[in-house]
C-alpha cells in the first residue's frame, strides 16, 4: 500500500476504535477538535523542520506528491504538500494524536489516576484552597 | 558525534519545550499521573513502530543518515522515530488537558 492509502485507512481505524472499541468518542467532542486545531498548528511547524531541512524524505511512487528532491527542500505549498511535509503527514498525524488521546480517556474513564484533574491554571484560584486573611 | 546527527532529536526538544511548560502554568497534572501517561503510550507506540517498519521496508521515507544519531531497531526504525512517538503522545495530552483546564469542557473521564 501506498503512504496515500495507509493514512486514509489508519484515520478511519482510529476513528472506529474512538467511536465503538473504547467509546471515547472524542471526535463528538469540542474539547478534542479545540485541542486538535492547537496540535496541527505546531504539527505543520515541526514536520516542516522535519522536510525542510531533509531530514526525513518522502518517495514520489508512496505519496500523491513528488519524491523529496536530492538538494534543497521540496515545495513550501503545492505538489501535494503543506509546509514542505506531505499532505498525507496531516493523516498519519491526526491518526497518532486521536489514538493516543483515545487511550488516554479510555484508561482515565477505567480509572488509573483519573485524579488529580487538570487544572485551574495559575491564573485562577485553585477551588479547594483556603481563602487568605482572618 | 557530528553535531549534524542530533538534528532529528532537535526537533523533538523544540516540542517539548513547546509544551512542557503547560504543566505547570495550566496545571495538566499528566507528568504526574505518569503512569496512565506511560499506559497511553504502549499502543500508539507499538502501532507507529509498525507502520514506521512497514514504511521504511517499503521505501515510502527514508531518513538523513548525518541528521539522525544512527541507532537503528528491529525493522530498521531509527530509535529517533522511537522517541518521536512518545514525544507527540506527550504534547497531545498535554494539550487537551491544557485546553480541559482553561474550558473545563467534558472529556468523558469525568466519574
Amino acid at each position: 500500500m501506498t503512504y496515500t492509502q495507509l493514512g486514509v485507512l489508519a484515520v478511519l481505524l482510529v476513528i472506529a476504535f474512538d467511536l465503538w472499541a473504547v467509546r471515547t468518542r472524542l471526535v463528538t467532542r469540542r474539547l478534542f477538535w479545540v485541542s486538535y486545531a492547537i496540535i496541527v498548528f505546531f504539527q505543520l511547524i515541526t514536520n516542516g523542520m522535519f522536510t525542510g531541512f531533509g531530514i526525513v524524505r518522502y518517495s514520489g511512487d508512496a505519496i500523491m506528491g513528488s519524491s523529496s528532491p536530492d538538494a534543497g527542500p521540496p515545495p513550501f505549498v503545492g505538489d501535494g504538500r503543506l509546509a514542505f511535509a506531505p499532505i498525507e503527514d496531516l493523516l498519519f498525524g491526526f491518526a497518532l494524536v486521536l489514538l493516543s488521546l483515545s487511550c488516554w480517556i479510555w484508561l482515565g474513564r477505567r480509572g488509573l489516576q483519573r485524579t488529580p484533574i487538570s487544572g485551574p491554571p495559575i491564573w485562577r484560584r485553585a477551588p479547594t484552597e483556603p481563602d487568605e486573611g482572618p | 558525534m557530528d553535531p549534524g546527527r542530533w538534528s532529528y532529536v532537535a526537533v523533538l526538544g523544540f516540542v517539548l519545550i513547546g509544551c512542557l511548560w503547560l504543566e505547570f502554568a495550566l496545571r495538566t497534572r499528566v507528568l504526574v499521573r505518569a503512569r496512565r501517561l506511560f499506559a497511553s503510550m504502549v499502543v500508539p507506540v507499538l502501532v507507529f513502530y509498525a507502520w514506521d517498519a512497514y514504511a521504511v521496508a517499503s521505501g515510502h521515507w527514508t531518513f538523513d543518515p548525518g541528521r539522525i544519531l544512527g541507532i537503528r531497531l528491529p525493522g530498521g526504525v531509527p530509535i529517533d522515530e522511537v522517541l518521536f512517538f512518545l514525544v507527540i503522545p506527550l504534547a497531545a495530552i498535554l494539550t487537551l488537558e491544557a485546553v480541559r483546564s482553561v474550558r473545563g469542557w467534558m472529556a468523558g473521564d469525568e466519574s
